[in-house]
């Protein structure tokens, strides 16, 4: 099967959606780029990385929508147009942007079914970057999905890797409900199998990423990475962990973790967001609630701390949870 | 409006610092010891100096961008300790917490550097306000690019800034790009006729030509102290580089940068001027480039020997109090 990478798979499923559907349309800063410049005019960027890279040159700029700086018109106008018989695909380039255009989310897209009496359908995808690890700073680091899972009428995806990241777009786009979808920086050049023809991965379904017995790990987006390496690195002291990709916090798959947790005694829930009200702090109640008597040890999180995300690359490494991080905790519970 | 021999020798040190200070951080960053995200000043330097020379440290405040190096020395922030910060180090302005987009120094009047496009025009009103029921006389300067001119924040300010008479100066950088789109396709009409909708008076300059921003700056910073309320300059502008260091510039015309080096370069126009009116001597001028040269090498030096933060400090400063 062919490898290939997460900013890769992305374009693809984007490129294929929009072959199969002419509705499908691209909406964002730059993710044509050159418009109006003096090098002619043509595509120049295909967004800030390049993940639409082509997809103007091939659908044409009426597809793939150039627009200003003025985030609350694109998703806004996203919005719009998805009730009205189009399937957006609007991108919010840094998930921080989010504070400019959160009423267009918040009080708009995820509320219309709802509010209409279930009249409206809002097939809008908004792709977005979150995560730290680049030395981005305090406005261009941060995982916010957990404001947003707490949002009903809002689907909330976090891709891990490549193959989960084209089948769970694909899915996106097809939906009839507003769609996050949480792309992470840190992992646009991580690499894997993906198969060249369309595929949709359903939402609320998690990943096994590990079978194990010992402990239950379960990871969000980047963390699963990390929690994949843990688990690798203890099974050479014969320590056997199992690894869950929840792939989407909302619907959120609470069976596949207390399934586990049933069958381990032990969680950990990695996260790379704040810790306060978190998709973390859901899980572990979830799981304190329903899976209770099974449990041998508490329940413990590894998150970042309750600070904003350093610029500084040294501290912004100590904010981050790290797989050294993830072995201590699940080490010392391990023991318990 | 003539100024002091004194007056020339600093705008023109600032303007030379800006564009050394950038140039200087071009070379690093491509040799990658600087992290993050850099976005370079340089061409654009008499656009801040032009205005800021007018300032005053404690009671005029700025609100800056992304690209806010040159904004942040304009308004006298400490060369070193800014170096510092882009480096990410413990003694920077900010802790090394804040790096290239969010250098801060309140005691200089600088209200940050700001990554969120459109973010600080709202929060310079609020600087506005406070100067004007503290009556101190002071004025607040929002910069604000072509690009984030579009933002409903921008036309929000100014609606607010007119309405409420706000000692302002709504300073606009026009420099034909937003990222790698130009602003002929992304702002439409003209951001002079947009100040010009809310009775606010604009004017254009030319952002290359220090005096003709310095004039602009000046009937606009005094309207403002005198209670007339906001003003806005739209400054064309000419970006050097890309829109972040390392931008191959696909959208630029091969040698569209090379042509603004040699025929738009604030630097060149302004050793001109004051040499052809004899204000200035070239000498006076080479001494001065001589001096920045040497602080921007001591500032590069003291930034990479400068100690990592601490890293009890990640988790110091998220409130003033928290029990
Ligand atoms: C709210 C928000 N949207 C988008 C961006 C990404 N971005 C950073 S700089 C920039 C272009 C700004 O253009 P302009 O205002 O003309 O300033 P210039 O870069 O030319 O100085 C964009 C789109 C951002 N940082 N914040
Ligand atoms: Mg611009």
């Amino acid at each position: 099967m062919p490898i290939k990478t997460y900013r890769e798979a992305i374009n693809e499923a984007l490129r294929q959606e929009m072959e199969a559907n002419d509705r499908v349309i691209i909406i964002g800063e730059d993710v044509a780029g050159g418009a109006g410049g003096s090098a002619g005019g043509g595509e120049a960027a295909g967004g800030v990385m390049g993940i639409t890279a082509g997809l103007a040159t091939k659908f044409g700029r009426d597809r793939v929508i150039d627009t200003p700086i003025t985030e609350s018109a694109i998703i806004g106008m996203a919005a719009g147009a998805a009730l009205t018989g189009m399937r957006p695909v609007a991108e919010l380039m840094f998930a921080d942007f989010i504070g400019v255009c959160l009423d267009q989310i918040y009080n708009q897209a995820a509320k219309f079914r709802y509010m209409f009496g279930g009249k409206a359908r809002t097939p809008l995808v908004v792709r977005t970057m979150i995560g730290a690890g680049m030395g981005a700073g305090p406005q261009h680091s941060q995982a916010i999905y957990p404001m947003l899972t707490m949002i009903p009428g809002l689907k909330v995806i976090v891709p891990s890797n490549a193959y989960d990241a084209k089948g769970l777009l694909i899915q996106a786009i097809r939906d009839d409900d507003p769609v996050i979808f949480c792309e992470h920086k840190s992992l646009l050049g991580d690499s894997c199998e993906v198969p060249d023809e369309p595929y949709a991965i359903p939402f609320g379904q998690a990943a096994i990423t590990r079978k194990g017995s010992d402990l239950t790990l379960v990871g969000i987006s980047r963390m699963v990475k990390f929690c994949n390496e843990v688990a690798d690195r203890l099974q050479k002291d014969g320590i056997s962990i199992e690894v869950i990709d929840i792939r989407t916090t909302s619907p959120l798959d609470a069976a596949t973790i207390l399934e586990s947790v049933k069958k381990t005694g032990r969680l950990v829930v990695v996260d790379e967001a704040n810790p306060m009200c978190s998709v973390a702090s859901e899980i572990s109640s979830i799981v304190a609630s329903d899976a209770f008597d099974y449990l041998d040890a508490p329940i413990k999180k590894v998150t970042a701390p309750h600070t904003p995300v350093p610029a500084s690359p040294t501290l912004e490494a100590l904010y981050l949870p790290t797989p050294d991080k993830i072995e201590v905790v699940v080490r010392d519970l391990l023991e318990h | 409006m003539q100024l002091s021999r004194d007056q020339l020798l600093s705008a023109y040190r600032r303007m030379r610092t800006i564009r050394e200070f950038e140039e200087r951080l071009h070379v690093e960053f491509l040799s990658g010891t600087v992290p993050g995200f850099l976005h370079l000043y340089s061409g654009q330097e008499a656009i801040a100096v032009g205005i800021c020379e007018q300032l005053d440290d404690d009671r005029d405040y700025i609100g800056s961008t992304h690209r806010g190096h040159g904004h942040c020395i304009a308004k006298g922030v400490d060369v070193k300790a800014m170096m510092k910060e882009i480096y990410c180090k413990k003694n920077g302005v900010c802790g090394g917490k804040g790096g290239s987009m969010h250098i801060a120094d309140l005691d200089k009047g600088m209200l940050g550097a700001n990554a969120i496009v459109g973010g600080a025009p709202p929060l310079a009103l609020g600087a506005a306000l406070s100067a004007k029921l503290l009556k101190t006389g002071g004025v607040a300067v929002p910069f604000i690019g072509d690009g984030a001119a579009n933002q409903g924040t921008v036309a929000e300010s100014m609606n607010m800034a007119a309405v409420l008479k706000l000692p302002m100066v709504f300073m606009f950088e026009n420099n034909g790009y937003a990222e790698f789109t130009a602003a002929s396709y992304a702002t439409a009409g003209s951001i002079e006729a947009r100040a010009k909708a809310y009775n606010i008076p604009a004017v254009t300059v030319d952002g290359a030509d220090f005096f003709a921003v310095y004039e602009a700056a000046r009937e606009a910073i005094e309207r403002a102290r005198n209670g007339g309320g906001p003003s806005a300059i739209e400054a064309k502008a000419y970006r050097f580089w890309g829109h972040f260091a390392g931008d191959p510039q696909r959208y630029r015309a091969a040698g569209e940068t090379k042509e603004l080096r040699e025929n738009h370069d604030c630097l060149k126009i302004f050793a001109e001027k004051v040499t052809q009116a004899a204000l200035l001597d070239q000498a006076e001028m080479n001494a001065i480039d001589v001096e920045v040269m040497q602080l921007i090498e001591d500032a590069v030096a003291e930034a990479k020997a400068d100690p990592q933060p601490d890293p009890a400090s990640l988790y110091k400063d998220v409130y003033v109090s928290y029990p």
